[in-house]
């Protein structure tokens, strides 16, 4: 109801509020505990052939820009320094309408280096929208936009996964990609561009990692409220490695029977089962990130907040407090999922869902 | 008229007297309706200007919490459909509507109740967006408006209000264009050929058939997401069949062709600014004035650049880098005209001037980087990310806004009859160059570095802080600029050096006539000879071309053309404010239908009373001509 309220509050009251009330949301996880780097989602430091072929062609027409840029300012400012109205000293001044061969190779000369920039362009666009050859080895995920956050299936492996994406290093990924609410946009910048995922539509992009490590990235095309709390982690791991992950993100979870993981499975099946699905149980509602494995993520909320007890159960607390939501227009039946709503679980519960959660490595 | 009931006659007789703030209602005078125009834009450029300082406060650091998620997406939604519809528009308008009558050397525009009503449904459709934020909040979709998070529907209006504000001010623009349009085909004075307009003149009529021909593209989508979003239709829903992504072409047909119309009115300021301010006429005049037509008739052409990562296929693509590449072309010509302008000149640096100067640098960073995305595979990095806001605002900030200034610091003298501090505008100047490229230079970079446009917070840890926190230190600069201009406003207004009538030694009509103009323009209607008449009569050239001072300077009058013994001026009229406040309610009406269809009942009633006033009104004050 604080968000009702809010909504009526008028502009200026709802500024001197809003830098007044100070935080009451659990900052993002400083990300530079994640990455190595100054930029660990910077365009320009790309980690994969796709992104290497872009990053080498913005740089060339980079160049020519500032090539370009340098000689039209030069003209300007020599004009400036050198045409200049001194007091006192007028001088005559020749009266020039034009010249028509000038226009010519002012008109031209752009143009041509437009022509040369337009071949490799077309060449690139061509290419890096080819889908990969069946020679390739592609691995392919399936990338599902929700209102806030990203959810990945691997069809071979018969599972689902939830903001953050495990990837074999050194062979390509074919993304297809869709959304069921509004559209979205995945973007790794080390791995390739961006690419919207649009409700009723399959999109696709192909992403690949040179090496073993974490990319980060998150929705770059604006999805309400939470848009900047849409985020998305990719690992990229040796074959073994990798291999080994999907095998054990494939089995159904172990649901404890005793202690405080029981219980909190209790209440699971009672409030959470609605929306998020366990594998290998009888909870299968898809609206929600599938928490199957959740122990073995990073992260959670988007991609937002650390796997911390603390942050769980601050989360549990009340979701909105955290990241952005509105479930108050939360819609089951429609499927129209706005986020989680604050349950007003006791703090007895809270340590069994926590426990629970711990428990689904 | 005479056969008028009387009862109707008293009904509808126009409004006396020309003095205080119902004169200003009732006017049909395009100088008045300028000075609403441009008034208008500064309130609204003071509006946006404060939710752009708002957005900059809350990304100086990470993890800012100065507004909240909800409060960020209405601000950067009101400030871009603010600065786009509310302030360089009308200010455009506000140029358009001042100075093309001057220019033509007409006495005031074809249809000059049509102009009144323009402004007025402007105005309430200014008036329409800003209640929004006292009603359950504002428009916090984009300016975009992107289907299906437009027409996602609940109890939420705010998307309607962006919806039906864009839609009346989208009429609002379609009709000034055809009465600019009719304008500059009928009322040029005599010997006013077409090539012999100044460009300002030009770019406001190539401006016009953009806004003629793009805004109803626009005007049906708009419908098409009032009616997903309140009677259920399906358009842009997957679910239903119809197509998101139909919105973003329907959009972006009419949303490129708007950054042009943007722009030009900039651009023909900065044309006529230069030549006065170097003593020479422009530099390859027809080729200036036909690119601007290219730049008008290619912009139609380049619409999906801004859907490069919306899945259109590889051919389209390609069709779409190509068209954009090779708009870079007349923009190009139109640069290199300019420095040609002040080559060889005589350059005086008044404020006018410096803007104008400016103009063009921030124009080539911003027309550079608009090339960089026409590579369609680099921008499906830069795409949705601050590399973008930062090339759009090189533009639109650092082209028009510059542009705008420019034609403020040189119109000024001729619409008070007094000059703005040099001193003042030299700051003003200096300080927005600064801090314009501080705020907007860094988002290059934050832009290639990963972060995404229309994020409410970022995390530590990306290589964001610094840049974004010389952003908002620049961004507090330009309001310090700001600042400094309105100064300078408010000291002029009580003690500005007198301008008479052509302070710069100008070159166009306008500067023949007194400053401010009489109410009439023209005494007597101008006989033109040749382009740039008023220099040409000051000046001859020798026989290398140089400008000397004409052997008889008349005096400051171009030849008497047709002389008027009697000049029949518009009257001033009730109607075109009715008609538009009634579109005003109604609008509010349409916002909370179904309960409110009584308020569009009624709107529309006060809407036709104004119509039918309008229509019966009589000519002339003494109701017969």
């Amino acid at each position: 109801m604080i968000k009702r309220a809010r909504l009526r509050l008028s502009f200026l009251a709802l500024v001197v509020l809003a830098s007044v009330a100070g935080c009451s949301s659990a900052d993002p996880t400083n990300l530079e505990s994640i990455v190595d780097g100054d930029y660990p989602q910077n365009s320009l430091n790309p980690a994969g052939p796709q992104a290497r072929q872009i990053d080498d062609l913005f740089w060339m027409v980079f160049w020519i820009a500032v090539a370009v840029f340098v000689l039209v300012m030069l003209a300007m400012l020599v004009a400036i320094v050198r045409y200049r109205h001194r007091e006192g000293r007028d001088r005559p001044v020749k009266q020039v309408h034009g010249n028509t061969r000038l226009e010519i190779v002012w008109t031209i000369i752009p143009a041509l280096i437009l022509a040369f920039i337009a071949v490799p362009t077309i060449a690139a666009i061509f290419d890096l929208r080819s889908p990969p050859e069946p020679g390739d080895n592609a691995l392919e995920i399936e990338v599902i936009g929700h209102q806030w956050w990203w959810e990945f299936r691997y069809p071979e492996y018969g599972f689902s996964t939830a903001n953050e994406m495990h990837i074999p290093a050194g062979r390509p990924v074919f993304l297809s990609m869709t959304s069921v609410d509004v559209i979205h946009s995945f973007w790794v910048p080390q791995l390739n561009g961006k690419r919207d995922v649009v409700p009723g539509r399959i999109s696709n992009l192909t992403i690949q990692a040179d090496a073993p490590g974490v990319y980060l990235g998150q929705c770059a095309e604006f999805c309400g409220l939470a848009h900047a709390d849409m985020r998305h982690r990719v690992f990229a791991h040796d074959e073994a490695d990798f291999e080994a992950w999907a095998l054990a993100q494939a089995q159904p979870a172990l649901i404890p029977t005793e202690g405080p993981a029981a219980g909190g499975w209790d209440t699971f099946q009672l409030v959470c089962a609605a929306c998020h699905a366990v594998d290998g149980t009888e909870a299968t509602a898809q609206f929600a990130p599938n928490l199957t494995h959740f122990a073995s993520r990073t992260s959670f909320g988007g991609a937002t907040f650390d796997n911390t007890e603390e942050h769980l159960r601050q989360w549990l607390r009340n979701p909105s407090a955290m990241k952005p939501m509105d479930p108050d227009r939360n819609d089951l039946a429609s499927g129209r999922i706005l986020g989680m709503p604050d349950f007003g679980l006791t703090e007895e519960q809270i340590d069994g869902l926590i426990a629970l959660l711990d428990s689904l490595k | 008229m005479a056969t008028m009931n009387p009862v109707i006659e008293e009904a509808v007789a126009a409004p006396h007297g020309s003095g205080g703030l119902w004169s200003w209602v009732t006017t049909t005078d395009h100088k008045r309706i300028g000075v609403l125009y441009g008034v208008s834009a500064i309130m609204f450029f003071i509006v946006g200007g404060v939710e752009a300082l708002l957005i900059r406060t809350q990304l100086a650091l990470p993890n800012g919490d100065v507004l909240s998620a909800d409060a960020y997406n209405q601000m950067f939604t009101m400030h871009a459909t603010t600065m786009v519809f509310l302030v360089v528009m009308p200010a455009a308008a506000a140029f358009t509507n001042y100075f093309l009558p001057l220019l033509l050397g007409a006495r005031d525009v074809a249809f000059p109740r049509l102009n009144a009503l323009s402004y007025w449904v402007f105005f309430f459709g200014g008036l329409f967006l800003t209640i929004s934020f006292f009603v359950g909040g504002a428009p916090d979709g984009g300016w975009f408006g992107y289907a299906p998070l437009s027409t996602q529907v609940g109890e939420v209006v705010r998307m309607d209000y962006w919806a039906l504000g864009l839609q009346i001010l989208g009429l609002a623009s379609v009709l000034s264009s055809v009465n600019f349009i009719t304008t500059v085909f009928t009322m040029r004075a005599p010997g006013m050929t077409l090539m012999r307009m100044p460009v300002f003149a030009w770019m406001a009529f190539v401006v016009s058939f953009l806004l003629l021909f793009s805004l109803p593209i626009v005007t049906v989508g708009l419908f098409q997401v009032f009616l997903d979003r309140n009677l259920g239709t399906l358009f842009f829903s997957a679910a239903g069949g119809g197509d998101p992504v139909l919105w973003q072409h329907l959009f972006w047909l009419f949303g490129h062709p708007e950054v042009y119309v943007l722009i030009l009115p900039a651009m023909g300021i900065v044309s006529e600014v230069l030549p006065v301010f170097s003593r020479k006429p422009l530099f390859g005049r027809s080729f200036v004035i036909f690119s601007g037509i290219a730049i008008g008739f290619m912009g139609f052409g380049v619409w999906a650049h801004h859907m490069f990562t919306s899945g259109l296929g590889p051919v389209a693509e390609a069709a779409f880098a190509l068209t954009t590449m090779f708009i870079a072309v007349p923009t190009g010509v139109k640069i290199f005209n300019w420095i040609a302008t002040i080559w060889g000149g005589a350059l005086r640096f008044k404020t006018p001037l410096l803007f104008s100067l400016g103009f063009i640098a921030m124009f080539v960073i911003g027309g550079l980087s608009g090339v960089t995305h026409s590579v369609v595979p680099a921008d499906s990095q830069q795409h949705d990310t601050y590399y973008v806001v930062a090339h759009f605002h090189y533009v639109l900030f650092g082209g028009a806004i510059f542009g705008l200034f420019s034609g403020i610091y040189y119109w000024w003298p001729k619409i008070t009859g007094k000059l703005l501090n040099e001193r003042l505008g030299k700051v003003h100047f200096w300080l927005m160059l600064i801090g314009f490229n501080l705020t907007f230079a860094p988002m290059h970079i934050l832009g290639l570095a990963g972060m995404p446009r229309r994020t409410y917070r970022y995390p530590k840890g990306l290589g964001f802080e610094f840049w974004n926190l010389i952003a908002t230190v620049g961004s507090y600069v330009i309001a310090l600029s700001i600042a400094v201009f309105l100064v300078n406003w408010w000291r002029t207004t009580r003690r500005g050096e007198a301008a008479g009538n052509d302070p710069w030694d100008g070159r166009t009509l306008e500067w023949t006539i007194s400053s401010p103009p009489p109410h009439y323009n023209f005494d007597t209607v101008p006989l033109v000879h040749s382009e740039d008449p008023f220099w040409h009569e000051k000046y001859g050239e020798d026989e290398a071309g140089h400008a000397v001072p004409a052997v008889a300077a008349s005096s400051g009058q171009p030849q008497a053309g047709l002389a008027d013994e009697e000049i029949h001026m518009p009257s001033p009229s009730y109607y075109p404010a009715l008609t538009a406040f009634g579109l005003f309610i109604s609008l509010i009406g349409f916002v909370y239908v179904p309960v409110g269809l009584v308020a569009v009942a009624g709107g529309l009633l006060v809407t036709l009373w104004g119509l039918f006033g309008w229509s019966m009104e009589p000519l002339t004050r003494d109701g017969h001509e």
